[in-house]
């Protein structure tokens, strides 16, 4: 028995980064150094864990989508342990909306091959966390997402889903689209020795001709929505800030009196 | 008018607030037609039509509780054939999201989610965004399709309107991906009896100056002596002091109460994220040096475990 896993990550700005806008409105990726999405760090690190509890044979590909700096954000996948990467790059998927990034996903996941897809819970500059349900909508593949517990035998996957409600036991046939919380377990750091096993890792790069997708279907002009205006919020006003020498709750009770909280 | 479909969120017939501010929100663009699904979908007709509903379209079948997801993507497909509506609003929450995803996709249309706010506009409905860790606020719209639009709680006040709320029973045929992935288990959240985290008008976190989950009664002790709801900074949340369901930030809720306390939490972008659009924000950190600082009306640099229980008694002596 074989296993095929492909982890979708994205390269996105760093968070603490001072991140905005570029004219044309879309994420601005030049003055904002990137990196591997943290949350797709845990994707990765689950499918790790899989690979190295199963007793079948269990291939991970990396899987991104994004310009040339992204093999930055497959590197790291490698150098944690995943086997190859691909990396679908091309100019006109520049402004890619949701529903444009899970055609070319599933484009790129029936391509490469698969029997289990595992996707962080949300990008964290997007953060929209509806890419993996797309990608599942397209492969017509079950759908077993935001799970903060996975695991994999005998062609089912089986997870726990922590929602605000209940929390719920989910299971499935495979093929399936997994998505991965930050409750899912810590994700390791690359060893020296990973880093240096990831250089001689196979990256391939794919165009949208590779995947038989239309330039129109993609990139800004194919784009379901529009951004019209973006502005940086106000700074706040600066507050009132006391030192407490024995009185500071009495002064913050004070306060919200005032504001008419009490 | 055109109409505009609104996903109903309830339990057991128990509308969720957050569905009540769609309704206000769908009135701005047309007139709303709920739709409520599953076990108690009927009982659910009484209070949408309160608050501006016209139609009501039901639908219960075991299938929506025993599979994830795309049953309610069937139904609310069918809704979508049945009325031709204006628009879709869909409660943000994890599931919502998914839900209206995959319908967007379905009817070859845009997707847009966690607006906080929804106007209407010559060329559609004009979705507000706050993106970046709230850094930014952005204006968006559905260029192609239906518009389907997932909204946050708290983006708009609950009000009553009174329409008919006629209920209708929705036709609903399962596709063969209905039952793909199954729910073999569920397990209820216990309630706390304390007002959702999303949806409450006050609250109060704690995070790592709590230092231990036996120290959480006193931001709890705090909590209800305002009515608040209890969250907890991602450092808290991980240290297994607070339940992950109560974490406030990016991996968390995101949260616009009209009061936050923050009590022991720094303020990193991960938090900031989170709660950075609540109206007023307070905090008690004993490093005068912390971002949260940055963002307060109101902060006591001290120690939390003094000033927090005396803030307590003090609400409590002031409430009589």
């Amino acid at each position: 028995m074989s296993l095929r896993i492909v982890v979708t990550v994205k390269y996105v700005p760093d968070a603490t980064g001072d991140r905005h806008f570029a004219d044309d409105l879309t994420v601005d990726r030049d003055d904002v150094d990137g990196l591997l999405s943290e949350l797709d760090e845990y994707a990765v690190e689950q499918a790790l864990q899989i690979a190295e509890n199963s007793d079948d044979d269990v291939e991970v590909t990396v899987l991104t989508i994004g310009p040339e700096d992204a093999k930055d954000a497959l590197r790291k996948a490698l150098s944690m342990g995943a086997d190859k990467a691909v990396h679908v790059e091309d100019d006109d998927l520049h402004g890619t909306d949701a529903i444009g990034t899970s055609l070319v996903l599933a484009k790129a996941i029936e391509k490469a091959g698969y029997d289990l897809v595992i996707s962080g819970m949300a990008s964290t500059d997007g953060t929209m966390g509806v890419v993996p349900a797309l990608v599942a909508e397209r492969l017509g593949v079950p759908q077993v997402t935001l799970l903060s517990e996975v695991s994999v035998e005998d062609g089912v996957v089986k997870g726990r889903r922590d929602g605000d409600a209940a929390s719920e036991q989910l299971e499935a046939q495979l093929p399936a689209i997994v998505s991965v919380t930050d409750q899912s377990g810590e994700a390791r750091y690359p060893s020296f020795k990973g880093i240096m096993a990831a250089k001689k890792k196979p990256v391939q790069s794919w165009d949208l001709s590779d995947l038989d997708i239309e330039a129109e279907e993609v990139g800004l002009d194919g784009a379901f929505t529009k951004v019209e205006a973006a502005n940086e919020r106000p700074a706040r006003t600066a507050g009132t800030i006391v030192k407490d020498e024995g009185e500071g709750g009495k002064q913050l009770a004070e306060f919200l009196a005032g504001q008419k909280f009490i | 008018m055109a109409e505009v479909l609104v996903y109903v969120d309830h339990v057991d017939g128990a509308v969720r607030k957050p569905t009540l501010e769609l309704l206000t929100l769908a009135r701005r663009i047309g007139e709303p037609v709920a739709v409520a699904l599953g076990n108690g979908a009927a009982d659910t007709a009484a209070t949408l039509a309160e608050h501006g509903a016209v139609k009501v379209l039901t639908h219960d079948a075991s299938e929506y509780a025993d599979y994830l997801v795309v049953p309610k993507v069937d139904a609310l497909q069918a809704a979508h054939e049945a009325v031709s509506p204006a628009a879709v609003l869909v409660p943000s929450s994890a599931e919502g999201k998914e839900i209206a995803a995959r319908l967007a996709l379905r009817i070859g249309s845009g997707i847009i989610t966690d607006a906080v706010d929804l106007e209407a506009g010559d060329e559609g409905p004009v979705a507000t965004q706050s993106v970046f860790a709230a850094s930014f606020t952005t204006k968006s719209r559905v260029i192609k399709g239906t518009p389907v639009i997932t909204v946050k709680p708290n983006s708009a006040a609950v009000e009553a309107a009174p329409a008919a709320g006629a209920v209708e029973a929705l036709s609903v045929t399962f596709s063969d991906k209905a039952t793909g992935t199954k729910v073999t288990g569920r397990t209820p959240r216990e309630s706390t009896g304390r007002p959702e985290l999303t949806e409450a008008a006050i609250v109060v976190s704690g995070g790592r100056g709590v230092n231990g989950a036996e120290n959480f009664s006193i931001i709890e002790a705090l909590a209800d002596s305002l009515g608040a709801a209890v969250g907890a900074s991602r450092a808290a949340v991980d240290a297994g002091w607070y339940p992950h369901t109560n974490q406030v930030g990016q991996t968390g809720k995101s949260v616009s109460p009209q009061l936050y306390i923050a009590n022991g939490i720094s303020g990193a972008i991960q938090h900031r994220a989170g709660m950075q659009t609540s109206k007023t924000i307070v905090a008690v950190n004993k490093d005068a040096e912390a971002p949260i600082f940055e963002l307060v009306d109101f902060g006591v640099v001290g120690d939390l475990f003094d000033v927090v229980p005396q803030l307590t008694d003090e609400i409590k002596t002031r409430k009589g």
